[in-house]
């Protein structure tokens, strides 16, 4: 049997259909996740201290280091803003090129205890923002981190929240860049942002 | 000048300061300045057990604050939590180190603000060696921990 030109054709395009699909199959396993990893954009919209609504846009162009804590915690939180404060510092003129963001994930008691009051006395450069439950629990989500409030009657108000600890830095376009682990010495965190400015 | 030379170097003497009941040694007994009062405080502190017998510490009590409580930062799955630790270890022979991100003392009810130069003390009760009472040294907000390399000897 002969072909036609026409089939031909459609022969030639269901194989090059064929080895496309193979080669997806062949590849899926490795590029969904550079994708996804070069489409992580996480988004917020949360009221500063003076309710202002911001959002990443408001900081196009600056490196972002965000850290979800809350201002009644003894010993991470502070530990974390103080080393956010010493890279600020370190950072001399760079600094203006750099965000830091305390992102209360207990933003009710924040906002009474004074939210401004307690970054300020940090670094001045640390904006706090405290949103709503709603608002609060979409920033998380959109960060892929986990915080919980757990019952506690010696602790003030009769609880605590356990929250991800890290350090997450935000690129000036948005993309999410890398997190830094609890711990992570001020040094190697500025380090890591002179290497990018 | 002076002035500055005095609370760089007057309050790292408190915290370089060396306690001793039984078997043990406890320094570098440090807080970190709050922000007013309505925040917890925390106490931090090194112990050294140069016995041979296996001790823990099991209390702290100050009349800084209303409830002190020792508490250990663990962090699991990426989640840090403060659990209340009932014991801390001081092994025989072993250091342990209440310091950030660790074992700590979390002091709720702060009868005053915590600020940076102060001093308190805090008793620590030990399960066989019994309590002492230490002076705590408020540091800065950002501070590490103090710095007794050239101080305290």
């Amino acid at each position: 049997m002969r072909l036609t030109g026409p089939q031909k054709i459609l022969w030639a395009a269901a194989g090059f259909a064929a080895l496309a699909y193979g080669a997806l199959m062949v590849f899926s396993d490795r590029a969904p996740v550079s994708v996804a990893q070069a489409a992580f954009r996480p988004t917020f919209t949360l009221p500063d201290a003076e309710g202002r609504l911001r959002t990443l846009s408001d900081f196009a162009g600056k490196h972002l280091l965000m850290f979800f804590g809350f201002t009644n915690c003894p010993d991470v939180c502070p530990t974390t803003l103080a080393e956010v404060a010493q890279v600020m510092d370190d950072l001399g003129e760079e600094a203006a090129n750099v965000q830091p963001l305390f992102i209360s994930i207990d933003p009710e008691r924040d906002r009474r205890l004074g939210l401004a009051a307690f970054t300020a006395a940090f670094h001045p450069t640390i904006l706090g923002l405290a949103g709503d439950a709603e608002q609060t629990r979409a920033a998380a989500e959109s960060f892929k981190i986990n915080f919980e409030r757990e019952e506690d009657a010696a602790a003030p108000d009769g609880y605590m929240m356990s929250h991800s600890p890290a350090l997450y830095l935000i690129g000036p376009d948005g993309d999410w860049l890398r997190q830094f682990t609890y711990g992570t010495p001020a040094a190697d965190i500025l380090a890591d942002l002179q290497s990018r400015l | 000048m002076l002035s500055t030379l005095l609370t760089l170097t007057a309050p790292a003497a408190f915290a370089c300061e060396i306690f001793t009941v039984g078997d043990l040694s406890v320094e570098h007994a440090w807080s970190r300045a709050t922000i007013g009062a309505d925040r917890p405080g925390v106490f931090y502190v090194e112990v050294t057990n140069a016995g041979t017998t296996d001790d823990a510490l099991i209390g702290i009590a100050t009349p800084a604050a209303g409830m002190p409580m020792l508490h250990e930062t663990v962090v699991t799955n990426g989640i840090a939590s403060m659990p209340h630790a009932m014991s801390i270890p001081v092994p025989a022979g072993q250091s342990v180190k209440l310091a950030p991100g660790g074992y700590h003392g979390m002091l709720t009810g702060l009868t005053t603000a915590l600020n940076e130069g102060d001093s308190f003390p805090v008793t620590l009760t030990f399960e066989k060696a019994g309590e002492v009472t230490v002076n705590v040294e408020v540091l800065s907000l950002r501070a590490e921990g103090p710095d007794c390399e050239h101080a305290g000897q």
